[in-house]
């Protein structure tokens, strides 16, 4: 029996602007377990980050979690300890949570890191801070940690500030401060965007080597297919502040179900494309200013049917772990294939896969 | 047919103190011939930015020679091989938030370049020159009046391409123009580049590090690495012989949107250091008439083994 350590349950967030109040979050649910990788893929306003955010307790002052549960289990000293992360007060969260228990690692090395202290200073604070380790003890683990994320000479790094060192490097001495507690569930929002492909590889390879030493649960949010294939045990698909199909990375990249998955694939192009033209989906997400009635993608679906734009659908089962929200997954509705392109590009990825 | 532009042994130093400098761009060498794309790739820190940059004479170039529609751009210019340089040249940069001044509407951002240069009559020409280039990047009228914060990133890379086009350029240099956008808004942006291309037949130098659009777009690719050009060729070339070490590890990272492949794929490392080559050794070697690595005849030798 797998360990479940996080279960988000029926979540909705909303924000209050000038404008009015934006449902970002509608009502989402998914399982993290120990020792497994999550990816959740999106366009930018999906909804990717707030979920995290929300995780960690740090929404903008203007955001406000509706309604929804995000069960958080940690042992601590053989104690198992289950939380609704939602009733945390600020100050619980900062005290036993932030940073402890959950940690993240955010997309920009260069402005996530204090210009103004040196390294070793910003790996030791955190342990000192949760743990009340002495200092000595402290500079030990910093170095040790420094050494597991691959940077050389660590001691005398220790004494580097940020800007002393490249993008990689920066890159990780984040993930080795997100580390320096034994976190259980590492969030890594969009952790290789501002690098090249070389060092990106490198980070990657980096996290998952260390996420099978350390046995924690790694949660991916990425706009990068490539990425979430390298990564990912399970990905799940964001559309205007829900999760339209999640499954197993193989069941999303060799037999995804839902339009919008359709078109993020096709638009992707792999090394291989010849096509003259690359697939666009069109029009533009829906503002989420309003209420949207019935499935939030229709009026950009080619395959939208009368009813998807009056009742939203539920989240069809289809199989194994797949879940996919859309109508065409009913038993009732016409059968539909995907696009001819992507067919033949999914079974061209299969077959190099054998 | 006559290139359109000819890069020759440019150099670009920049002085940090009396005793040391940094070699951006150390001496590379290469073509675009009219209505290619060439593409140009490697890692942060290869020189890849400074070069297009370089071309467009945002900088001053150390030594070497560029010449652009056969004007030489290097060096001094005369008053007259500027305004071609400014007119037939353009740029789009990486940015689509912080390259479109705030306090402007599109219209006059679009405008900027004729105003300058004094490309029309009256303002109905102004205008009219305007809405046709907004047509053709696929945003309408009704946006020339607004701020650029009204617009989402895709539709502000769109302004920038407008810009860019307003002026018939001849070269269009694309600095990171898509890494900044959503998968889905880059396809649109390249389908539109690739679009105008065919009507207007110009010529792109495209830098990026997303080596899989780099394939896609580009006819031509470089691969730049510590300021040195290592290897060029067709994309066809590049991607399916690659020479150099660096071009194969680099080749190596690319994940692809396949798991089963991705899973357990190893990436080749190449660390310049330990690899014991050194760049100012290597001469350019001729594979073909258009594949050139930058290798000494014994590295050469060993590579292609």
């Amino acid at each position: 029996m797998k360990e479940r350590v996080l279960s988000i349950r029926d979540l909705s967030i909303s924000f209050k602007t000038n404008h009015g109040v934006v449902n970002a979050i509608r009502g989402i649910r998914f399982d993290l377990f120990k020792g497994e990788t999550v990816a959740i893929v999106g366009e930018s306003g999906s909804g990717k980050s707030v979920t995290v955010k929300a995780i960690m307790g740090i929404l903008s002052s203007n955001g406000f979690i509706n309604s929804g549960k995000i069960d958080f289990t940690y042992h601590r000293d053989d104690e198992v300890v289950k939380k609704d992360l939602v009733q945390l007060s600020k100050k619980e969260m900062r005290q036993h949570i932030c940073g402890k228990r959950i940690a993240m690692v955010f997309q920009d090395p260069m402005t996530s890191l204090n210009p103004t202290m040196t390294i070793g200073e910003q790996v030791m604070e955190g342990m000192i801070h949760h743990y009340g380790t002495s200092r000595k003890e402290a500079f030990k683990k910093a170095v040790e940690l420094l050494e597991l994320v691959g940077i050389t000479d660590a001691q005398k790094r220790m004494k580097s500030y940020p800007h002393q060192l490249s993008g990689g490097m920066r890159q990780r001495i984040v993930i080795a401060i997100a580390l320096s507690c034994d976190p259980e569930i590492l969030i890594c929002d969009e952790p290789t965007t501002a690098l090249d492909v070389t060092i990106q590889a490198k980070i990657l390879q980096l996290i998952k080597d260390i996420q099978k030493k350390k046995n924690i649960s790694v949660i991916y949010i990425t706009h990068d297919l490539g990425v979430v294939a390298k990564v990912a045990d399970y990905v799940a698909v964001m559309y205007a502040g829900k999760i339209i199909e999640k499954g197993s990375v193989d069941e999303i990249f060799y037999d995804p179900r839902h339009p919008y998955t359709w078109g993020l694939l096709s638009s992707m192009p792999d090394v291989n494309t010849v096509d003259e033209e690359l697939y666009t989906i069109p029009g533009t997400p829906p503002n989420l200013l309003r209420q949207v009635p019935g499935d939030a993608f229709a009026p950009r679906n080619h395959y939208a049917m009368k009813i998807d734009y009056i009742e939203e659908p539920p989240m069809f089962n289809v199989g194994g772990k797949h879940r996919v929200s859309t109508w065409l997954a009913h038993e009732k509705a016409p059968k539909v294939s995907m696009p001819a392109s992507l067919k033949q590009r999914i079974e061209k990825m299969k077959k190099e896969a054998e | 047919m006559e290139p359109i532009l000819i890069v020759k042994d440019l150099k670009q130093h920049f002085t940090v103190n009396r005793k040391y400098s940094v070699k951006a761009v150390n001496g590379i060498s290469f073509e675009i011939y009219p209505g290619e794309t060439y593409g140009l790739v490697g890692e942060s820190g290869s020189g890849k930015s400074t070069t297009g940059r370089s071309i467009i004479r945002l900088y001053e170039p150390t030594s070497g020679e560029i010449i652009f529609n056969g004007h030489k751009i290097s060096g001094k210019m005369s008053e007259k091989d500027i305004k071609e340089l400014r007119t037939k040249m353009q740029m789009i940069f990486q940015d689509p938030m912080a390259c479109l001044n705030p306090r402007k509407k599109v219209v006059d951002i679009i405008a900027q370049g004729l105003d300058i240069h004094h490309l029309y009559k009256n303002r109905q020409e102004r205008l009219e020159k305007v809405y046709r280039i907004l047509e053709k990047v696929g945003l309408s009228k009704e946006h020339a009046n607004r701020f650029p914060h009204q617009f989402s990133g895709g539709q502000r890379q769109r302004i920038g391409i407008a810009r860019a086009l307003v002026m018939n350029p001849d070269l269009i240099i694309a600095d990171e123009a898509i890494s900044a956008l959503d998968v889905s808004i880059q396809a649109q942006v390249v389908n539109l580049m690739k679009a105008i291309q065919k009507e207007t037949n110009t010529a792109y130098l495209f830098i990026a590090h997303d080596l899989s659009m780099v394939k896609y777009i580009s006819d031509r690719i470089g691969v730049l690495h510590l300021g040195h050009l290592v290897e060029t060729g067709t994309t066809e070339e590049i991607f399916t012989n690659p020479i150099h070490p660096y071009t194969k590890s680099l080749l190596s990272a690319i994940p692809a949107p396949n798991p089963k492949v991705e899973r357990d794929r190893e990436v080749l490392t190449y660390r310049y250091e330990e690899s014991g080559i050194d760049y100012t050794q290597g001469k350019r070697q001729k594979i073909s008439d258009t594949h050139i690595v930058l290798a000494t005849d014994e590295q050469l030798k060993e590579w292609t083994k």
